[in-house]
């Protein structure tokens, strides 16, 4: 099977989100890449690096500069013609995109697969990750985006990759990028860090979360998450949310303070390999998934914990 | 302008849904269901738009059981929605198949705008409004946390992995909803009797010549592997060493 794996980029360096999915296409076959944006000639050449890639198809024009899914879609329709398959990461770039090919191409997306079974079975989460289906598809071609978390992440290096020009497809003039907010972080991103703290609606007022939450994450060098309460309440940016509608994150240790663990939240943080809470219910259903527990005031604890460490 | 929402019916969102033991799915027998919240939020930025004289006429359309018409069409009725439209089926319909039936609805009714939910809460595809903007030929304003009528335009802002961004799409367009957009009014009882009086068009599958042949199976749904139980410790200071012994302080 010819598989064609979407890059996720910003126009500058290659996102960690595509070498998960570049696992994920290995194993369904050849790997070729799609680098489409403005100015790209770097990322093309780091994409060319990934280990165990073949062709990376270059798409250098300004219609693809924002990823409109109006100008990108059709320009990866053009490409299923010589791939069995194209993969997606889960971003909201991928989720934009993909849906988009898949209804042009005639056939059912798989979305946010968590494992391949087979070339035409998969498993993904459904109802917010409380059941994991298994999939089997009649459709000719495939259209799949990857949840980065339950992949390995291919070697960004040791590939050889050729890159070849594609033709753009052009501007469909449906559509117009008018300007972005970026959150800026010197703190790990969100979806690929190691150590995670995140704060819930305990922590009462924006002050108090910057207060007790940022000095923790950057004392174990962590990204800072937030669940949709303290998000509501406009403590913390809302991409700071990780839930069934926000990020999707799986790291090494996952800190909760002042986060109670509903249904949504947990969908988002449960494949964690460790997950600590600090919250003063001992009832709170966070308690049922977390390693390691500690029952107490957040406002004594978490200061008390940074001092600490 | 007319504007469309397209609404399901699904798992109340704060029931905890359990996975039948044969493993065919899940079970929803005797279980609340109510409309997706992404769909409220997307009824909810529709009558704002009419209350705000951008739009005209608000048409709700489901594609379900018979139920869904209690369930769903009378709230967002309720809400604010003008009439309905039922498309009724017993056999579930993927999102292509959806996307296909609100192609051929749109067809018919014109509408100047299509809003929908970003996923649904029981299969969290975030496909139908994608593959309808597809099917259509229009331009999409996904994850939207802000909608602005300009003329012949809209502005989107969307929510994004690394903060926000703002489109501007050509109208005719489709626009599915984040949670941010707004907050969804409560449907009044005096709203829910009078709602009652508001027409919905009994349609079916086969009226729109669609072919709703699921192409994706389900071999098996089974539940995600349990967590060990964890362990609760005394004090911060054997948290520390705790979090020490794993070498990540």
């Amino acid at each position: 099977m010819k598989t064609l794996v979407w890059v996720e980029h910003d126009n500058h360096s290659v996102k960690d989100a595509t070498l998960s999915t570049v696992t994920a296409a290995a194993k369904l076959g050849d790997v070729h890449l799609l680098v489409a944006g403005k100015g790209v000639s770097a990322v093309a050449e780091a994409a060319a690096q990934i280990a165990g890639v073949g062709k990376v198809h270059v798409a250098d024009d300004a219609a693809y500069e924002h990823f409109l899914a109006e100008n990108v879609a059709p320009l990866v329709v053009q490409l299923m013609d010589n791939h069995d398959a194209v993969l997606f990461p889960a971003t909201t770039t991928g989720k934009n995109v993909a849906p988009r090919v898949a209804a042009a191409l005639d056939v059912m997306q798989l979305s946010d697969i968590l494992s391949v079974e087979g070339p035409d079975t998969f498993t993904r989460p459904i109802y917010a990750g409380n059941a994991i289906a298994t999939v089997q598809t009649s459709d000719k071609k495939l259209v799949i985006t990857v949840r980065g978390t339950a992949f390995d992440k291919a070697a960004a290096t040791g590939g050889s990759g050729a890159v070849e020009a594609v033709a753009a497809a052009g501007d469909k003039g449906l559509s117009t990028f008018a300007g972005s907010e970026i959150a800026t972080s010197e703190r790990p991103e969100l979806t690929s860090a190691k150590i995670i703290v995140s704060g819930g609606r305990a922590l009462g007022s924006q002050e108090q979360f910057h207060a007790l939450i940022d000095p923790l994450a950057d004392k174990l060098g962590a990204a800072v998450g937030a669940s949709r309460a303290a998000v509501d309440a406009g403590y913390a940016p809302n991409d700071y949310q990780v839930g069934q509608t926000g990020k999707i994150v799986a790291p090494m240790v996952y800190v909760a303070v002042g986060i109670s663990g509903a249904i949504q939240h947990l969908a988002g943080m449960k494949d964690s390999k460790t997950i600590v809470a600090i919250n003063k219910d001992e009832d709170a259903p966070i308690f049922q998934v977390a390693d390691i527990g500690l029952v107490g005031d957040l406002f004594t604890l978490v200061p008390e914990l940074t001092e600490k460490l | 302008m007319k504007v469309l929402v397209p609404v399901k019916r699904v798992l109340d969102y704060n029931v905890k849904p359990r996975v039948k033991a044969d493993g065919t799915g899940v079970d929803l027998a005797n279980v609340k269901m109510s409309m997706n919240p992404f769909d409220e939020i997307a009824i909810e930025e529709a009558v704002r738009l009419k209350e705000k004289g951008a739009a005209t006429e608000i048409v709700v359309v489901t594609i379900g059981v018979a139920k869904a018409e209690a369930d769903v069409l009378l709230t967002a009725r309720a809400m604010g929605a003008d009439r309905g439209i039922l498309i009724q089926t017993d056999d579930e319909v993927e999102p292509l198949a959806v996307a296909k039936l609100l192609a051929k609805v749109a067809e018919e009714e014109q509408p100047g705008l299509i809003i929908l939910g970003k996923q649904a809460i029981d299969d969290d595809s975030n496909q139908t409004g994608q593959m309808l903007a597809a099917l259509l030929g229009w331009a999409q304003g996904t994850f939207a946390s802000k909608v602005e009528i300009a003329g012949d335009r809209v502005h989107v802002t969307r929510e994004i992995d690394g903060g926000l961004e703002t489109v501007d799409l050509k109208l005719p367009a489709i626009v599915t909803t984040d949670l941010r957009l707004n907050e969804p009014r409560y449907a009044t009882l005096p709203n829910i009797m009078k709602a009652k009086t508001k027409p919905v068009a009994k349609k079916t599958v086969a009226d729109y010549g669609v072919d709703v042949t699921p192409r994706l199976k389900t071999l098996k749904v089974v539940e995600p592997a349990k967590r060990q139980a964890g362990i609760k410790v005394g004090s911060v200071d054997e948290l520390v060493e705790k979090l020490k012994g794993m070498g990540v302080a």
